[in-house]
Order: C-alpha cells, then sequence, then structure tokens
C-alpha cells in the first residue's frame, strides 16, 4: 500500500467512509444496547438471562434427548443414562395420534391432501400476484366443499370416518379454520346490523352479540355437548363436532363483530356523506367505500379475535374431543409415558407458537401494504 | 339464563325418559356401542401408541359390545371429564359410563342413573412426599392437598379433616396428570385420590421411594359401569355381562380354554355360561346364546382382564386384594348364572 497521499483541491476531497464505531453492528449495539448506564445494565442482565436459560435448555430439548428407538419412558431413560434430556419418543410414536387424532390408518392419505390442498390455497390467497387469477380464487372458494368430501368421506367411493375418530392437529386445523372463516362474513353483517338504522337489526344484532359475549365459551360448549341434546328430538343425531363448530362459530363472530363496529365507528362520516352523494346505494357504498376502511383499521383487533380463537380451541378437550393437547393429556396418563409432562407443554406450546406467530406476521405484513400513508 | 336454567332442567327431566325405549334396539341399529370412558388413566382407560384404548373400564365396554354386537371391536369410545360425565350419559349421547365412576347413594338415587355392579374395590389414600415425616394421615393437619374436582374424592377429604378436627386448603386439579404435576412441582403438600391411582401416579415417579402411601384408607369406592334409568333391560345386560366375567373365573373358564369347556357336556355350568347346552339364558337378556361366550373369548374373564391391565406385571402392580373372587378372600361375588 503506498503511503503517498493524493493531493485535492480545496473542499474536492472525496467523502470519507465513517469512523468504524458509527456505523454497522457497533454502531447499532451503541444506540440501541448500550445508551446509557442504564441500558448497558439492563443489556448485561438480559444476556446473563439468556446465558441461564438458553444452554441448558438447548441441552436439555436437543442434546440429551431421545427420540427414536424407546417405547416408554423407562427405555427412555434407560437411553439417557446419567444426562437427563427431553423424551420425545411419546410424540415421534404417537404422531399419528397427534396429528390425525383416531382417524383409520389407512385412510390418512385423504387427510394429507386434504392438508396440501389447504397449504396450497392459503398459500395463493395470501400472495398477492397469484391471487389476481380468477380460476384461483374460484379453486380457492371451492376448497371447503373439497375437504369436506375428503375427510368426511360417505361419498365418491370414499368410505365414511366419523368425527369421533377426527382428534390432534386434524381437529384444531378444522374447528380453527372454519371458526375464522366462517365466522367473518357473519361478523360483517352483525356488525352492518348493529349500527343499522333499522331498529328489527339493530336489535336482533345487539341482542345476538351481547348474550355471546356475556357468555364464556367453555359454557356454549357445554351446552353444545350436553344440554342441546335434551332439546333435539330423540334419535336424532346431531353431530358433536358440528355442534362444536356452530358454537366456535358464533362465539367469534360475535366477538369479531364488535371489532368491526370498532372500525366502522372510526370512519368519518364524510365519507358517508359522500358515498350517499355520489348516489350510491347503501350496498354499494358500503362494498366500495366504507368497509375497505373499516376493516383495514379492524386488521389488528380481527386476527387478534383470531388468535384467541384458534388458542381456544384447547377447550374442546372439556367435552372429550381430543385436541393435540388431549392426545398428549392421554399419551401421558398410559402407563408407559406416565411421568412426561414438560415435554408435552413444550409441544404443544410449539405448535400453537408457530401457527399464532404466522397469523400476527401477516396481520403486520397486511397492515403495511395497506397502508397509504395516512390515517384517514 | 336463570329463568332458562329451570325450564331447560324439567325439560331434560321429561325427554331423558323418552331419549330411548330401548338401549339395546338403538345400539343394535347403530351396530357399534357408544361408552363413556377416562381422558386418560392409566390401566383403567387410555389409547395406547397404535390408538388403541386399553384399560379395566374400556374392557367393560368391550364385553358389553361382545354380549350385545358380538364383536367386542364395535365401541365408540367417548373420552370424559369427571364434570360432563353424568350429563353425557343422561342426554343420551352414551349408553353405557364405564369411567372409575364411584357408586354412592345419592348419585344412584338423585341422578336418575343406575350402577350396573362394581369392576373395581377401591379406597381413598393419600400419598406424601416421605421427607414430609408424616406416618399417619391423622398429622396431615393444615397441610394443602391436591383434590380433583367434582369426584367423590373431594367429598371424603373435607369429611375425614372435619371428623378429625383438622383443616386443610385444598387446591383443586382437573385431571390426574395435573394432579400429579402439582404434587411434584410442590404445590400441594399431600395428593389424595383412589389408592388404585395413588399406586399408577407413585409408579412413574423418578424416585417412587421418596413417596408413601399412608397406611390411612378413608373412604369405600366402589367403581363401576353406571347406566340411565328407565331400561331395566339394558341395565341387566350390563350388569351380567361383567358378572359373567366374574362367574368364568370362578368356573376356571378363560379365554383359551373356553371351547373345550363349551364342548364338555359333564360341565353344566360352563355349557350354561357358554350357551352351548339348553338353558337359553342369553334369550332372557334378549340377546343371542353366544352372548358370554362373546365376551369371554374375545375378552376373557375377570381375571384375565385384571391381569392384563392393572396386575403384578402391569406398572401398576395392584395386588387382587378387595377384588380378589369371595372364593380367594376378596369381595367379588357374582350372583350365580342360572
Amino acid at each position: 500500500m503506498s503511503t503517498e497521499t493524493k493531493k485535492y483541491e480545496l473542499g474536492m476531497h472525496p467523502a470519507m467512509p465513517p469512523p468504524a464505531n458509527s456505523v454497522g453492528p457497533v454502531r447499532w449495539m451503541r444506540d440501541n444496547l448500550f445508551s446509557s448506564v442504564s441500558n448497558t445494565f439492563l443489556t448485561l442482565l438480559g444476556l446473563y438471562l439468556v446465558y441461564m436459560i438458553l444452554p441448558p435448555f438447548i441441552e436439555w430439548a436437543f442434546i440429551d434427548s431421545v427420540v427414536f428407538g424407546a417405547e416408554s419412558r423407562k427405555e427412555c431413560l434407560a437411553i439417557m443414562g446419567e444426562d437427563r434430556g427431553a423424551c420425545w419418543s411419546f410424540v415421534y410414536r404417537r404422531w399419528g395420534q397427534f396429528v390425525y387424532g383416531f382417524y383409520p390408518m389407512e385412510e390418512r392419505w385423504r387427510v394429507n391432501v386434504a392438508f396440501i390442498l389447504t397449504a396450497i390455497t392459503v398459500a395463493v390467497v395470501l400472495i398477492e400476484r397469484l391471487r389476481a387469477n380468477k380460476n384461483i380464487l374460484i379453486g380457492a372458494v371451492m376448497l371447503p366443499v373439497a375437504c369436506y368430501f375428503l375427510i368426511v368421506g360417505g361419498s365418491f367411493g370414499l368410505v365414511d370416518v366419523p368425527t369421533n375418530k377426527m382428534g390432534g392437529i386434524l381437529l384444531t386445523l378444522i374447528v380453527g379454520l372454519t371458526g375464522i372463516f366462517v365466522s367473518l362474513p357473519i361478523s360483517i353483517m352483525l356488525a352492518l346490523s348493529r349500527i343499522s338504522k333499522l331498529p328489527i337489526f339493530s336489535i336482533i344484532a345487539t341482542i345476538f352479540i351481547e348474550f355471546i359475549r356475556g357468555v364464556p365459551l367453555i359454557t356454549l360448549l357445554f351446552i353444545a355437548s350436553t344440554l342441546l341434546s335434551y332439546f333435539l328430538p330423540p334419535g336424532s343425531n346431531f353431530d358433536l363436532l358440528l355442534r362444536v363448530l356452530i358454537m366456535v362459530t358464533i362465539f367469534s363472530a360475535a366477538y369479531i363483530a364488535e371489532v368491526i363496529r370498532g372500525g366502522l365507528a372510526a370512519i368519518p362520516t364524510g365519507q358517508y356523506e359522500a358515498a350517499d352523494a355520489l348516489g350510491l346505494s347503501y350496498w354499494q357504498s358500503m362494498r366500495l367505500i366504507i368497509l375497505p376502511q373499516a376493516l383495514k383499521i379492524s386488521i389488528p383487533g380481527i386476527v387478534g379475535s383470531f388468535i384467541g380463537l384458534f388458542k381456544d380451541t384447547t377447550l374442546v378437550v372439556i367435552i372429550g374431543l381430543l385436541d393435540p393437547l388431549g392426545i398428549g393429556m392421554a399419551a401421558i396418563s398410559t402407563t408407559a409415558w406416565a411421568g412426561l409432562s414438560t415435554e408435552l407443554y413444550v409441544f404443544i406450546g410449539l405448535f400453537f407458537f408457530i401457527f399464532c406467530f404466522s397469523m400476527s406476521r401477516y396481520s403486520m405484513h397486511l397492515e403495511k401494504k395497506l397502508h397509504t400513508g395516512h390515517n384517514n | 339464563m336463570k329463568k332458562l336454567l329451570p325450564i331447560a332442567v324439567s325439560l331434560a327431566a321429561l325427554t331423558a325418559m323418552n331419549v330411548s325405549a330401548s338401549t339395546l334396539e338403538d345400539v343394535q341399529a347403530r351396530g357399534v356401542l357408544k361408552c363413556g370412558v377416562s381422558t386418560g388413566l392409566a390401566g383403567f382407560a387410555a389409547p395406547n401408541d397404535s390408538g388403541q384404548w386399553e384399560g379395566l373400564d374400556v374392557d367393560l365396554c368391550r364385553a358389553v359390545a361382545a354380549a350385545v354386537l358380538g364383536d367386542s371391536e364395535k365401541v365408540e369410545y367417548v373420552p370424559l371429564t369427571s364434570k360432563v360425565r353424568f350429563e353425557v350419559l343422561k342426554s343420551g349421547e352414551i349408553d353405557v359410563l364405564s369411567r372409575v365412576t364411584t357408586w354412592t347413594f345419592t348419585r344412584d338415587a338423585s341422578l336418575g342413573l343406575n350402577f350396573a355392579g362394581v369392576n373395581y374395590y377401591d379406597g381413598q389414600g393419600f400419598m406424601v412426599p416421605a421427607a414430609l415425616g408424616v406416618t399417619s394421615a391423622k398429622g396431615l393437619d393444615g397441610a394443602s392437598i391436591c383434590i380433583q374436582t367434582g369426584t367423590t374424592t373431594e367429598l371424603n377429604a373435607a369429611e375425614y379433616f372435619k371428623l378429625n378436627g383438622m383443616t386443610y386448603e385444598p387446591v383443586p386439579v382437573e385431571t390426574s396428570a395435573e394432579g400429579r404435576q402439582n404434587y411434584i412441582a410442590g404445590r400441594c403438600d399431600v395428593y389424595t385420590t383412589d389408592a388404585s391411582a395413588l399406586a399408577a401416579q407413585r409408579s412413574v415417579f423418578e424416585d417412587p421411594t421418596a413417596h408413601i402411601v399412608l397406611p390411612e384408607i378413608i373412604s369405600k369406592e366402589p367403581l363401576g359401569p353406571v347406566v340411565r334409568h328407565g331400561d331395566d333391560q339394558w341395565l341387566d345386560i350390563v350388569k351380567w355381562s361383567h358378572n359373567a366375567m366374574l362367574n368364568a373365573e370362578e368356573l376356571n373358564i378363560n379365554s383359551k380354554n373356553l371351547d373345550e369347556r363349551a364342548a364338555n357336556a359333564k360341565d353344566p355350568a360352563a355349557q350354561g355360561l357358554l350357551g352351548s347346552n339348553e338353558a337359553k339364558l342369553g334369550a332372557m337378556l334378549g340377546l343371542d346364546k353366544q352372548w358370554a361366550y362373546n365376551i369371554i373369548k374375545q375378552v376373557g374373564n375377570y381375571s384375565e382382564s385384571f391381569e392384563r391391565n392393572v396386575g403384578k406385571s402391569t406398572a401398576l402392580k395392584l395386588e387382587r386384594g378387595l377384588n380378589a373372587l369371595w372364593t380367594n378372600g376378596g369381595i367379588q361375588y357374582a350372583p350365580p348364572l342360572k
């Protein structure tokens, strides 16, 4: 490297790179982690906590753990010896139950097909570039129908599988996704009815919303599982899962209706008046002017309700439907696996975290994308 | 809601009677028996790794299915928590409840239900960490106790402590797994439930010797299957499905030797039970004559079921104790099949 320095005209020197401590990770750390004495202290404390928790957890969950080769907790312990790690074997051995519940082994491919179709459809609906294609959207609308025939069967040469065989992740997805997608249109209708100027609509919607919101979900599920069959004619067979789906849907619809009503209330009156002034009918003004804005504001609240609903699906275990948590609880109460509990809760926690975190990220993405640069 | 409830209850009482005129016909028409079981209790009812339900209570369901439908596999298991079990049975969602349910006066007399026998005689005990230094339940004054809600154990504990002038702090739990976790985590000093369940819980602890089951058994817990009021034929079927297993054990008939015994004309008792002579016992229950044969062939006698699910070869290692036949010093006594 030459030590010779070039001569520049006054003011013509090209910009020098900034000093090393004011760019890149160092700058970021200075600004965010060590900007003051108290922040430095908190950073160090945080690092210490991570150091205390993370290595033992990794050791427990990955290094010392046993996944294959053990058929009971005893064998797990025997393989591990002195180093006590997680015994994931029960998840491995009962993976089928965790995913499908008691769905017949030879029919499980149908559920897999339904899972794949759902995954493709969700991806298509969520990715804007593909959504533009009308054919694809029609396919997406057909999805629930296809899934119904695949999973329940009874036609097209598929064996009928009773709903009580469904459990685990399959059950959570059925209850969660049905609740989410069916409750949204219902809740929009409820919210519009509630603010409607026609008293009959607003009174009915208000009573419905307030009644459902005033009752815990678990009570509705109890009604679905026990009380409802008293009112039905003897011998009538009203599927338990269907009853649960209806209850979960109306519960979720009542909550989301209030979120959307909040969104509607936030739209300035000028928008309604402008829509009227343009000569738009009620439905046109709702569809073209009001709802797009109201729903946009309501996104965080709606997704929050969806996440809550998805997690509430674990309540079905109280009325005897075995969701992943119920399957796991049954697993750890057999003689082979009794004594494992941390593993179960970590596993179930991870499952719900993946789904709920994805929903939350997508909601943030939507908010960003729909942000018009001004708040109304 | 408050006004709705009495209406709902009276409606329930009205309809409960005509939920089904004949459970037997319903089950046969449906082709499957709906049986309420635990959501998971080692040795009594829990699904195994391949999703098959197993246990002493499950065997009772299988026995009834074998008697009624000729196939012990034709059972739909409905997992129930202790809270909803009676409601679900009364509403007609299930045909029989076989879920470690204690037979008590109140339940029998006021719930509109009938107990069809006792498939396990249990009693409530206490488990404490050995380090606590307690050797008798009388020394538990002021202890915090993990108790499953909605069960008879709750009432027994309250009564026992009141009787002995002691106080305790209940820590309510929903399931036995939750109870065990709370107990291990030290959220309660004492774990109380039926002695069989305590043995099951203790067997899976890291160090079973660090926990002791106190000698006091504070209650009678006859556990048995339950059916709805108003269908005596169905009550008889469930009752005698259980009794057939007991009688088979008493006659030394098991799933291995039954064909041989059924063919032996010098063995009228066995032939009567297995339906291979002129006595038409099955028809009196509305079943075919092979009813008991199917039970023993597919499920086994009581001893086989006991040893397979909770006996010495299992992790629970329960002794027959009270559940031995009356001829062996126990109190399992079935009326004669005559």
